[in-house]
């Protein structure tokens, strides 16, 4: 490892990662996911860390690419794409802004209980499970008794 | 057989039993009861190609002959297929295709869940991944077999008459030969007669609370591990899963 004066420092560039929406649920960002795992310079290569959410995520490709675009963006020319199986990604992974902005979205936030603390439209805790599987692999769905909304759940694993 | 010959043969049975079931599972996708199962399932396959690409990836890198996890699974034909006669059957009714479900489920969870112990790293770490995702199917395929088993007359008839058809495909899961005896040896698989006495608990417990009977009979089918002879089955779901490359060997999206 090596770090020059010419490199955008570290943390620099996991701010521009928090800007890089992620392709299904744009309104969080991929740190916001918890998927980028580590970021660090190998001499002039920066080399990005990732985990998959799920094994068959079709999103997994698109993230790879819009990570390298993003960064290519930002005048980075060497990029090294990791991907790192273990330890397996897991939603305690998600940050607390990502988990707010998940529920302000519509999505109600995993919860260790195994289900949605409350309906994220009307804020209600009467909701029953419709499905274990979502629109998404990430998600199942749910709905509220109360207002009678249909809503995701970002499941936790 | 070299280590890496019976690894190979190892990876390719893990590899090929998701691609199959993934491929089976796949065939609901617009035909299922209701829109919620339909995703389920969709969903449930999406899991299994995924855990096949990882699993026919390291096949791929172990042999060191070129061929990626896309080539193994669309360039060789039924005589190179590893997987369990169970995950090939027919689809049958949504009642067969959970209770098959169900039935794989049980055992994938068993040995994932041993195989995050494996000598190999790398081995180890695909596990400890799908061993997640399998909790979850299994979860739900053991959720539905109650369901239904303990449902109405017309469902507890039709799980019943599916278990009886897919309980002889069953043993196939814990026979052991040469490879897996190396695999043993090496610390990376489990032997997998050691699995059967969990497996009989977990389906066991589900089974009786979805008021079904299991047949009282060991006959097994076997063949499709070891590649010896799979069923009629295998062929055909082959012709539409691998029909692009074999219309266009090498065509790239």
């Amino acid at each position: 490892m090596s770090q020059t004066q010419d490199h955008p420092s570290v943390q620099q560039i996991w701010d521009w990662l928090g800007q890089v929406p992620d392709p299904e649920i744009p309104v969080i960002s991929l740190t916001d996911l918890g998927i980028i795992r580590d970021v660090g310079w190998q001499d002039d290569t920066l080399v990005v860390t990732v985990t998959p959410t799920y094994s068959g995520c079709p999103a997994t490709s698109i993230i790879n690419l819009d990570i390298e675009t993003a960064l290519r963006g930002h005048g980075i020319e060497k990029i090294e794409l990791k991907r790192q199986l273990s330890p397996a990604w897991t939603t305690d992974w998600l940050s607390e802004a990502g988990r707010a902005k998940l529920e302000e979205y519509g999505i109600a936030p995993p919860q260790p209980a195994g289900g949605p603390e409350r309906c994220p439209h009307c804020g209600s805790t009467h909701v029953e499970k419709v499905s274990q599987f979502g629109s998404t692999p990430c998600k199942a769905t749910w709905r509220c008794r109360d207002c009678l909304e249909p809503f995701d759940y970002f499941k936790c694993i | 057989m070299t280590r890496d010959e019976a690894f190979f043969e190892f990876l390719c049975r893990m590899g090929d039993n998701t691609l199959v079931l993934g491929h089976r599972v796949s065939e609901w996708c617009g035909h299922a009861p209701v829109l919620e199962e339909d995703i389920a399932l969709a969903n449930t396959a999406l899991d299994l190609i995924g855990q096949t690409q990882l699993w026919l990836g390291l096949a791929g890198e172990v042999e060191g002959e070129g061929r990626d996890a896309d080539r193994l699974a669309f360039h060789r034909d039924a005589w190179d297929f590893r997987n369990l006669l169970l995950v090939e059957m027919p689809n049958g009714d949504f009642g067969r295709t959970l209770m098959r479900q169900f039935l794989f489920d049980a055992w994938h969870t068993i040995l994932l869940g041993r195989l995050i112990g494996s000598s190999d790293r790398r081995v180890a770490e695909i596990a400890e991944k799908a061993s997640k995702e399998a909790a979850y199917h299994l979860e739900r395929s053991a959720d539905t077999v109650v369901a239904l088993g303990d449902g109405t007359e017309e469902s507890h008839a039709r799980m019943q008459a599916a278990l009886d058809y897919l309980w002889p495909y069953v043993g196939e899961m814990f026979e052991a030969d040469a490879v897996d005896q190396a695999m043993a040896e090496e610390g990376i698989a489990p032997d997998p007669t050691g699995l059967r006495a969990d497996y009989d608990a977990l389906i066991g417990r589900v089974l009786a609370e979805a008021t079904l009977t299991i047949p009282d009979s060991r006959f097994a089918h076997k063949g499709g591990r070891d590649g010896r002879m799979h069923s009629e089955h295998l062929g055909h779901l082959l012709t539409q899963m691998q029909w692009l490359q074999r219309a266009y060997p090498d065509a790239r999206w």
